[in-house]
């Protein structure tokens, strides 16, 4: 670690899978990257959720095309890394327990594949197939082959790594306090470890990207969205095959109800572990346990999944997932402060979505005109100021 | 509705039976959660009373103070003043929004179902304990292998011998009973290796003159591994456990202060290998209610207290093991004092001069304690004993060299890195085991001293103990406590 931080062709803050994918990305099109984090790396949201890769939970729109996008960028640019972080093409069932459920969902199929995504419909005969152990009481199922899932700490550390190899310099233990301007201009960033002199400076600091933002004195509206998961004891290899969740889990992505919300999403992980989410709830930071949502992912993964009313509980975690107000990630250059570039707000979907931001911001970085239209995802496109705070309990 | 008790007392070791009787018999109404089926605790832990005389007091030091505590229990669980409750342990301690706590009981014995899964209480006094401290070294994963507390366990709990040739060591006075509790039991004790210097004991006088009953016990212990034939070697160390399937010997050697090999090793055989370093206390549930922890003289994370053991967490109080390893006495007048504060702030107080006497008893037995835990330190050096292949995380399998590599190649730079790179600590004890191992290995990758810091994020479970998903899952099924709503909402993981 030199004394004095030598200057940088783009400044990353953040160090967690948005922030390691683009600088990833970044280090191999050939700029000098570095990447500040103020506490360890993927030590934020990274670190808290399942490592899911999905296309089946999205409706047809820009999140969708960002999602196929990063389908691609995880299997094909980043294919031959796959090992380094126990990537699984597992494929996802989302199942309907009622006959309106099922109608929904195979509505929703229809759309997705008019979009590209590759499903297929799977009458009640054959869900036990895919799925032996899930509950007898389904409808339908609907078997997505894009899904898959990764361990996100392994991904975070590994793209990192290779972005070292590739040149990039990494800084944990160093936190963004300014930025350095030049009128409206950022050129560069103040950190507890001195400034970093930079072309340009990407906000990849997840749920606490809005402070980033308020330091460049721009208002970019990433609120914390507390989720949980639950793990439990090492079962049997394949006792859970797939990514399996309830069809309702799609059916209100657009709710923003501050209020508990839970669906189950169930699958297991190379350890042998079975995951289970997925709550939501507006309560700021707040770290500790919820009986409440815990108790209610229980309840209903075992109602998806009988035989799991006998399986250990070893340990539950929490995460804040970084949303916006329209629940559209935040990508792209901000007009207001140029030098500044977001890469943020991804909710849920990070994990996913991350190899895709990150290969789209290298690409407009040097000035190429992206693979994927970022209008969509402008970091100017919400109203209100950093006064406006929608309501949140923090 | 349950009931909501003005205190419940988790653990019935010596804090915890202390802490109940003193505050019931002050006027409170009482629940005592503990996990044995009898009171006592790892210290007084005791063969099973239906299968004894209830007064066989073999191998226990201050028996006639357990059993006045325990017949006080007795009496005051008879005449419904305190609700004992043995055989169930707390998997989730929570405040409610009135400012009472919720305790979420299971069993702790499989084959016992809980009578009980819910207590509400005013006030907490968390009295768990601690558990053998243990550290990795070249073959300790071998059969044959085992803390020096549950040797120690069996042999108290059970009247079982783990070997007939055995090798203790590690550091601390603990070390001192197992070696000759086996001796008595008829195990020829072949060696006892102190990794420090006894000589340290004395390096802080007047912690070591402030526990008179201390010095009387060390001059017993001599008399006794002179009569057994201990042989007693001080700054020794196990470097290694040798065997084919099961212990068969250990590679002995001298080690300098912060436990660096000075000097050849020797083989001795053996078939049950002791390891003792100290103890780790419990900190599920003080860490889960939001307690601030601080690390203590001997390195381990503890719960910091104030004068009257109450916690940073309101309502919230702790005693023994948990607010730094100590003994039993420091235990007793720490649960005792508890329980007065408790009393005193609901409306029951008790004499000053009894809290006085307390808190200067405290003060003198943690004098004692940190005089010891300065003499007898975990060598700062250890994670130098390690070889690649060394297992640090015996649940998921995760060698030293896996660590290293995930220091040295992915950047990670503290535990909890680790533990999300590597794995260490995230199987079936949660990192009961090798949290203070893979803190110590984090820190030392990092050339600095571990910190509490580096202990915190393998320190917290939650739940405290596994339980299966269906009774986690029980509070929402039941009719009109389900509070999440009839439609669901999700998005991404």
């Amino acid at each position: 670690m030199s004394p004095r931080p030598a200057a940088a062709d783009l400044v990353v803050v953040g160090a967690g899978v948005v922030g390691a994918a683009t600088a990833y990305f970044a280090a191999r099109a050939g700029l000098r990257v570095t990447v500040v984090e103020r506490g360890a790396i993927g030590g934020g949201t990274s670190s808290a959720g399942e490592g899911n890769l999905l296309v089946s939970d999205k409706e047809p729109g820009p999140e969708l095309d960002l999602a196929l996008y990063a389908q691609r960028a995880w299997r094909q640019d980043l294919g031959e890394h796959a090992d380094h972080w126990e990537f699984e093409a597992k494929g996802g069932v989302v199942v309907a327990a009622t006959e309106q459920g099922l109608a929904s969902l195979r509505d929703l199929s229809v759309q997705q594949r008019a979009a590209g995504v590759e499903v297929r419909d799977v009458p009640h005969a054959e869900i036990h197939a895919y799925e032996p152990h899930v509950s007898p009481d389904l409808r339908g199922a609907a078997f997505y082959p894009q899904d898959a899932q990764l361990q996100p700490m392994l991904a975070v550390a590994h793209l990192l790594r290779l972005a070292r190899e590739s040149g990039a310099l990494v800084r944990a233990g160093t936190e963004v306090t300014g930025f350095l301007r030049d009128g409206d201009r950022v050129t560069g960033v103040r950190t507890t470890g001195g400034d970093i002199p930079a072309g340009a400076v990407l906000n990849a600091a997840g749920t606490w990207a809005g402070e980033v933002a308020a330091l460049a004195r721009v208002h970019v509206p990433v609120r914390p969205r507390r989720g949980f998961v639950l793990v439990t004891e090492p079962l049997p290899p394949r006792t859970v095959r797939h990514k399996v969740y309830a069809a309702e889990y799609v059916g209100d992505v657009a709710s923003s109800d501050a209020a508990l919300q839970t669906s189950p999403v169930v699958e297991g992980t190379a350890a042998g572990t079975i995951l289970i989410g997925a709550s939501r709830e507006r309560v700021g930071f707040d770290r500790s346990v919820s009986l409440p949502a815990v108790s209610a992912l229980a309840a209903k993964a075992v109602a998806l999944f009988p035989m799991l009313r006998q399986a250990r509980l070893m340990r539950t975690y929490l995460g804040f997932r970084p949303y916006c107000p329209d629940h559209l990630p935040v990508i792209g250059a901000d007009p207001r402060a140029p030098g500044l570039w977001h890469a943020c707000g991804h909710e849920g979907a990070g994990i996913g979505l991350s190899a895709g931001t990150g290969k789209l911001i290298s690409q407009a970085l040097a000035g190429r005109r992206p693979d994927l239209d970022l209008t969509p995802f402008a970091p100017d496109r919400f109203s209100g100021g950093p006064a406006d705070t929608e309501g949140d309990r923090t | 509705m349950a009931p909501t008790h003005d205190v419940a007392v988790v653990g019935a070791g010596p804090a915890g039976l202390a802490a109940a009787v003193e505050a019931a018999e002050a006027g409170l109404d009482v629940a005592l959660v503990d996990a044995a089926g009898q009171p006592g605790g790892q210290y007084w832990r005791h063969y099973d009373e239906r299968h004894a005389r209830p007064d066989d007091r073999r191998g226990h030091h201050g028996w006639r103070r357990f059993a006045g505590l325990r017949d006080r229990l007795h009496a005051l669980r008879d005449a419904g003043r305190v609700r004992y409750l043995p055989g169930h342990q707390v998997w989730l301690a929570a405040r409610e929004d009135d400012g009472t706590f919720t305790l979420r009981l299971t069993a702790a014995v499989a084959s016992t179902p809980a009578l009980v899964s819910v207590l509400a209480a005013r006030t907490l006094i968390l009295c768990a304990g601690g558990y053998d401290r243990q550290l990795p070294l070249p073959g300790w994963d071998l059969p044959g292998v085992m803390a020096a507390g549950g040797v120690q366990a069996l042999l108290k709990g059970h009247r079982t011998l783990a070997g007939r040739r055995a090798v203790v060591a590690g550091t601390g006075p603990f070390l001192l009973p197992v070696a000759t509790g086996l001796a008595r039991a008829g195990a020829r004790v072949v060696a006892l290796a102190e990794a420090n210097a006894t000589s340290g004991w004395a390096r802080d006088p007047l912690g070591a003159v402030s526990a008179p009953g201390k010095g009387v016990e060390a001059v017993q212990y001599a008399a006794l591994l002179a009569r057994h034939r201990i042989p007693y070697r001080t700054r020794t160390a196990v470097r290694a456990v040798l065997g084919d399937g099961r212990v068969e010997a250990v590679r002995l050697g001298r080690v300098d202060r912060d436990g660096r090999p000075t000097g050849p090793e020797r083989e001795v055989a053996a078939d049950l290998v002791a390891l003792g370093w100290g103890f780790t206390p419990s900190l599920e549930l003080p860490l889960m209610l939001g307690a601030e922890t601080r690390q203590d003289t001997d390195g381990s994370l503890v719960v910091a207290v104030d004068d009257f053991q109450r916690t940073s967490a309101g309502g919230v109080y702790a005693a023994g093991e948990a607010t730094g390893v100590g003994g039993a006495a420091l235990a007793v007048s720490e649960g005792r004092l508890s329980a007065f504060a408790v009393a005193g702030a609901q409306g029951r107080p008790v004499a000053a001069a009894a809290v006085r006497r307390e808190q200067s008893r405290i003060r003198r037995q943690r004098r004692f304690a940190t005089a010891m835990h300065r003499a007898c330190p975990v060598p700062a050096a250890w994670p130098g004993w390690l070889d690649d292949a060394t297992l640090v995380c015996r649940c998921e399998e995760v060698t030293y060299a896996d660590l290293r590599d995930a220091h040295t190649a992915l950047g990670a730079t503290d535990a909890r890195t680790l533990k999300m790179l590597a794995r260490p600590g995230m199987g079936w004890c949660q990192g009961r085991v090798c949290g203070f191992a893979t803190a110590g290995i984090a820190a030392c990758l990092g050339g600095r001293p571990a910190t509490a810091g580096d202990l915190r994020p393998l320190a917290g479970r939650t739940p405290a103990f596994p339980l299966p998903l269906g009774e986690l899952s029980a509070p929402a099924e039941e009719p009109g406590t389900d509070r999440t709503p009839t439609t669901d909402a999700g998005h991404g993981g």
